[in-house]
């Protein structure tokens, strides 16, 4: 039996939706947890979507399933974003079939259990490769793109956790803290160009790549986290987005801890 | 320093706190689990069933099971609700083809505004697909429409031995059978394929009849079986013999013009905590359900109302569960052959004198339609359901004196609702399910399961 996908828009319901201005969105690590729910929302509001991820197989299920959701078009391109020599080729597929793309959302992360990268030194580069120097490298592609447009957003998912040097997480935090600094770097030079660039900090999410963690039930719902990362892109507001909320007056009040005291602190 | 012990202590591996606690519907009984799996993907399941030690683990949707049947008490889950991406639609026909852990909620989300909706839905629409399948549920059109299972036109099922077993009414027909109604014991669903409905909207031609005894009720539910395809009541378990209660039918209306807000009936309030046990007891519940029969009464006739009031009234208290205190509820599910509708009215007699009834008593006439699974539950007849706060022993003495009055009238027990049925009661209502038992995945097993087998253990481990 051969099925189609159906893009009819909503029409039995009174929708209070604007129309927003990000209509084409470029998601880096499209099949992340909190990835998949941000792109659900913005296929609910019409969005263009090219989704970037590593399984073929997966992005399949994420295009059907954002289609039938109500996104306009949904392109799908399998490529491991770690593999810096596939970034250039990767974004000229993006410029080539996606003109005019407005929204560049970097969404991948990976993170080791802690342990391991104080052990082992293979492990704790790929935590920096994966989680900075590749999405540094790919944001940066983008960036000079969207400055020479003179238009658009470019938005990345780091962490709380880089906000302070943690002992039971300092590899991933400095690999996220990193990437914010990179990103508030960016900002100031896109700045002229009117593009938009958005830090987006998180707390803990409950998602594939948090279930390990101790506490993982009290984490945040991803829809939550999803819905004020698609709030940020629509009014680009914010230049850092802490989600859920909260979390910029939790990090507001670390961040001031006296080094003293916060070197014997545990967590 | 004391900090860092406080650390090493934090360190210690929790699985209990990592995974959240897993309870069903009626938050009875209070299992432990040893592990849940979380797969975010389809492709992680034959790996998570490849590793499982035998009889293992199970898997578990959004948990709207009231007793034990979607819980594996020190072994393991998976939480298959991640797993819910609508894989393809045929806009001419209706087939939808969804992953298992899609959500009634969802699918209605996405397909009613494009006007199709469920084949059939139960009285909530927070369950999954799977689950649905895994338990075969019913609706108020069973006299119509049957069971969800007959709706179903194929499904992917995960085999920890076979790989992917693609199953349908032509295709392993026997795996097909056992996996509709199965308790989620024959493999973890995949992706299933389901006919939706047309529908014109959102809205539905609604009727309120009071009735004030059970033969007024079967008068009322032939009358309408045929006019009507929805048809269900509430009942006044404090009522006795001749119980009171208020006959609700309905249709799909042709009505398109009225706009639905959207997200109707889906951020309403939301219950906190477990609210103190004493809040229920025989005296609120009577005034309550008294007050809930005038004013539904003073109602009566036709009205226009939208499809989550009608489908789903206690989807408008998100987690109402919580009303039966702590010690959770078990809720009675039973269906009666309609030879024997005295059995009802001594069901009915010895719940009123036991004065432990609650608010939620629902009466509904079974069509005559075959159930498409096994282990299916609904079957001609009356069925019967009503909640009991958990008081410890006398609830559970009542509930085994209305387990006599059910099997001597050659009744059963649907298993979504059960926490407690004895092995001989699973074997009156379910004769054939030996004959379920070689279908299921040696990697699975359920706390229902192993409760209702377990006399029978060796013997079912011998076929």
């Amino acid at each position: 039996m051969t099925m189609t996908l159906n893009t009819r828009p909503a029409t039995l319901y009174s929708s209070a939706s604007r129309v927003s201005p990000m209509r084409k969105i470029v998601v880096l690590g499209a099949t992340s947890g909190i990835a998949v729910e941000v792109q659900r929302q913005l296929a609910q509001r019409g969005c263009e979507l090219l989704l970037v991820a590593r399984s073929p197989e997966r992005l399949a299920a994420l295009e059907s399933d954002l289609l039938a959701r109500g996104a306009k078009q949904v392109l799908t391109c399998a490529v491991d974003l770690a593999l810096i020599q596939h970034h250039a080729k990767l974004f000229e597929y993006v410029c080539h079939s996606f003109p005019g793309f407005d929204t560049v959302l970097l969404a991948y992360g990976s993170m080791h259990d802690q342990k391991d990268s104080e052990t082992s030194v293979d492990v704790l580069l790929d935590e920096l490769h994966v989680n900075f120097v590749s999405a540094s490298a790919i944001l940066t592609l983008f960036a000079a793109d969207l400055e020479q447009r003179r238009t658009g957003c470019l938005a990345a998912i780091t962490s709380v956790a880089g906000d302070r040097g943690r002992r039971s997480n300092y590899v991933y935090g400095s690999a996220k803290g990193a990437l914010s600094l990179f990103l508030q770097g960016v900002r100031s030079r896109l700045h002229p160009a009117g593009v938009k660039v958005i830090t987006i900090k998180p707390g803990p999410v409950q998602t594939p790549m948090t279930d390990h963690l101790p506490n993982a039930a009290r984490f945040a719902d991803p829809e939550r986290v999803a819905r004020d990362i698609v709030r940020a892109l629509e009014r680009r507001a914010p230049d850092v987005l802490y989600t859920p909320k909260i979390w910029r007056y939790v990090m507001t009040a670390v961040e001031h801890i006296p080094e003293k005291i916060f070197k014997r602190l545990s967590f | 320093m004391s900090s860092q012990s406080a650390a090493s202590l934090q360190r210690k591996p929790a699985p209990a706190l990592r995974t959240g606690r897993y309870l069903s519907w009626g938050r009875y009984p209070k299992a432990e689990h040893s592990h849940v799996y979380k797969p975010a993907w389809d492709d992680q399941i034959p790996a998570i069933l490849k590793s499982a030690p035998d009889g293992s683990v199970l898997p578990y949707g959004l948990g709207r099971s009231y007793g034990d049947s979607c819980l594996n008490a020190g072994r393991a889950l998976v939480d298959c609700r991640r797993l819910n991406r609508i894989l393809a639609f045929d806009e001419s026909t209706g087939v939808l083809r969804c992953e298992s852990g899609v959500s009634f909620a969802d699918i209605i989300d996405v397909f009613l505004p494009q006007g199709w909706f469920l084949p059939v839905t139960p009285g909530t629409q927070f369950v999954t697909v799977g689950g649905a399948i895994a338990n075969d549920v019913h609706g108020k059109n069973h006299h119509r429409a049957g069971t969800f299972g007959a709706h179903v036109r194929q499904l992917g099922l995960h085999r920890s031995n076979d790989g992917l077993v693609v199953c349908g009414p032509e295709e392993n027909p026997q795996m097909f059978r056992a996996t509709i109604g199965g308790l989620g014991l024959t493999g973890v669903i995949a992706w299933a394929e389901v006919q939706l409905r047309r529908v014109a909207g959102p809205w539905m031609n609604a009727e309120l009849v009071p009735f004030q005894s059970l033969s007024t009720f079967l008068d009322v539910s032939r009358e309408s079986d045929g006019r009507f395809e929805y048809t269900v009541a509430w009942l006044d378990c404090f009522a006795g013999k001749n119980p009171r209660g208020i006959f609700f039918r309905g249709n799909h209306s042709a009505e398109t013009g009225k706009k639905l807000r959207p997200n109707h009936g889906k951020t309403g309030p939301k219950l906190p905590f477990a609210l103190p046990s004493w809040l229920l007891n025989r005296y609120t519940v009577k005034a309550f359900n008294a007050a809930y029969y005038r004013a539904h009464a003073a109602r009566k006739g036709p009205s226009l109302v939208s499809y989550d009031s009608f489908f789903y009234p206690l989807d408008s208290v998100r987690q109402w569960n919580l009303l039966y205190g702590k010690r959770g509820f078990l809720q009675y599910q039973c269906v009666i052959p309609e030879a024997n509708v005295a059995a009802i009215e001594e069901l009915l007699d010895r719940i009123a004198r036991s004065g432990m009834g609650s608010f939620l008593g629902v009466l509904k006439q079974f069509g005559s339609a075959p159930s498409a699974g096994m282990l299916s539950f609904p079957r001609p007849g009356l069925t019967l359901a009503l909640d009991f706060a958990v008081r410890g022993e006398r609830t559970l003495q009542l509930l085994r004196s209305l387990d006599q009055v059910v099997q001597e009238s050659g009744g059963a027990l649907y298993p979504a609702k059960d926490a407690r049925m004895s092995p001989a009661l699973f074997e009156a209502s379910f004769p054939r399910w030996r004959s379920f038992v070689p279908y299921i995945d040696p990697k699975i097993s359920s706390s229902f399961w192993r409760r209702v087998t377990w006399a029978n253990q060796n013997e079912a481990q011998s076929q």
